[in-house]
């Protein structure tokens, strides 16, 4: 009886600060952080069927084509990448058809009929290092980017880029309409391999 | 002044750490919920390319990767100095993919598996040719949804003059 009287010795706690360390550097050295960006495309299936694809008028493509050197061929013309996103834009937005109401294109009878005909069309070389490909597709996607951007201010008077994905989902469904991606990719050429 | 005297006299009391494991556990917990567990050995170097027009992978349990680059200097007398694919801890070759990615496949439920991303982390020094390659045998595969790994640019005029 009187053993049990006595009260219980409390227990040292001195080393948990230890133990807890220990684990929150465990974890600090095996985990990583960095949250995974980058640019989302889609692949086309393999086709099966050797069906010829519709025509489409040459002025309603947009050739890009990248050679083993890096250097960039767009519509016959030398360019610098960083011509390339503006050249897009003005490609895309030129309205030659005069059907598209929100266009600021030129409507320059060479340049696309419109946003939802105009096609840009990409061919790079096995040899084409994947970096630059990358900047390329970064320029074609940014160009969409600025032209959605452009076409949000104007309807919404709001930045399509800092728009809340449920928030606003009606209107970036219609924004993106607006302009829909075509961005094609040829097989890579074996030229410069 | 009799006071003052009086507190010298005394000795530093001890710093009253009985909180500390609480900071510390908070601390482990944050990290715990913040980070996922290291999945591969990077035997490749990527130098991931920047972009400007990047998204955030969402939904990580979904995203498989594709490695792609030169062997790393402790591989490259073994491997050569040639860029080539890795898939989880190894060393593979194009033939490999297929069935790496159907079998990725079918760890997923039915209703995830059209969600699934393939992110290439390839280095960007390495010719299209066999990231052309890998993305014909991601077609054969049926894996249509693709990520090209990237690290954020600061403005897309740091882009153009940035070199390889």
């Amino acid at each position: 009886m009187a053993r049990n009287k006595r009260a219980i010795p409390e227990i040292n706690a001195g080393s948990m600060a230890d133990i807890a360390f220990l684990l929150l550097i465990f974890y600090l050295v095996t985990t990583t952080m960095d949250t995974d960006k980058g640019i989302n495309r889609k692949l086309p299936p393999i086709d099966e069927l050797t069906e010829e694809p519709p025509p489409i008028k040459e002025r309603n493509i947009f050739t890009v084509l990248v050679n083993s050197n890096d250097q960039l061929l767009v519509e016959d013309e030398y360019l610098e990448i960083s011509e390339l996103r503006a050249k897009a834009m003005e490609f895309i937005d030129n309205n030659g058809d005069g059907s598209c109401t929100y266009c600021k294109g030129y409507g320059i009878s060479t340049s696309s009929d419109n946003p939802v005909k105009a096609v840009i069309s990409l061919q790079n070389d096995r040899g084409t290092s994947y970096g630059m490909y990358v900047k390329v597709q970064n320029e074609l996607v940014a160009a969409y980017e600025d032209l959605r951007e452009i076409y949000a201010e104007n309807e919404y008077g709001r930045s399509y880029r800092s728009m809340d994905p449920e928030e606003d989902e009606e209107i970036i469904k219609e924004v993106k309409n607006a302009y829909q991606q075509k961005i094609s990719e040829a097989e890579p050429l074996n030229i410069g391999g | 002044m009799a006071v003052i005297k009086k507190k010298k006299d005394k000795a530093l009391p001890a710093v009253n750490t009985s909180a500390l494991p609480d900071i510390v556990f908070m601390l482990l917990f944050f990290f715990m919920v913040a980070t996922v567990m290291r999945e591969v050995d990077l035997k490749v170097s990527v130098n991931k390319p920047q972009a400007t027009e990047i998204q955030k992978l969402e939904r990580k349990s979904l995203v498989t990767y594709i490695y792609a680059g030169s062997p790393r200097q402790k591989y490259q007398d073994k491997f050569g100095k040639t860029p080539r694919i890795q898939l989880n801890d190894a060393f593979a070759s194009l033939d490999d993919v297929q069935p790496f990615v159907i079998q990725e496949r079918e760890t997923k439920t039915e209703e995830e598996r059209p969600m699934m991303t393939m992110s290439i982390k390839a280095d960007k020094t390495v010719k299209m040719g066999l990231i052309s390659d890998i993305k014909l045998e991601l077609r054969k595969a049926q894996a249509y949804k693709i990520n090209y790994s990237s690290n954020p640019a600061k403005d897309a005029q740091a882009l153009y003059t940035a070199d390889y």
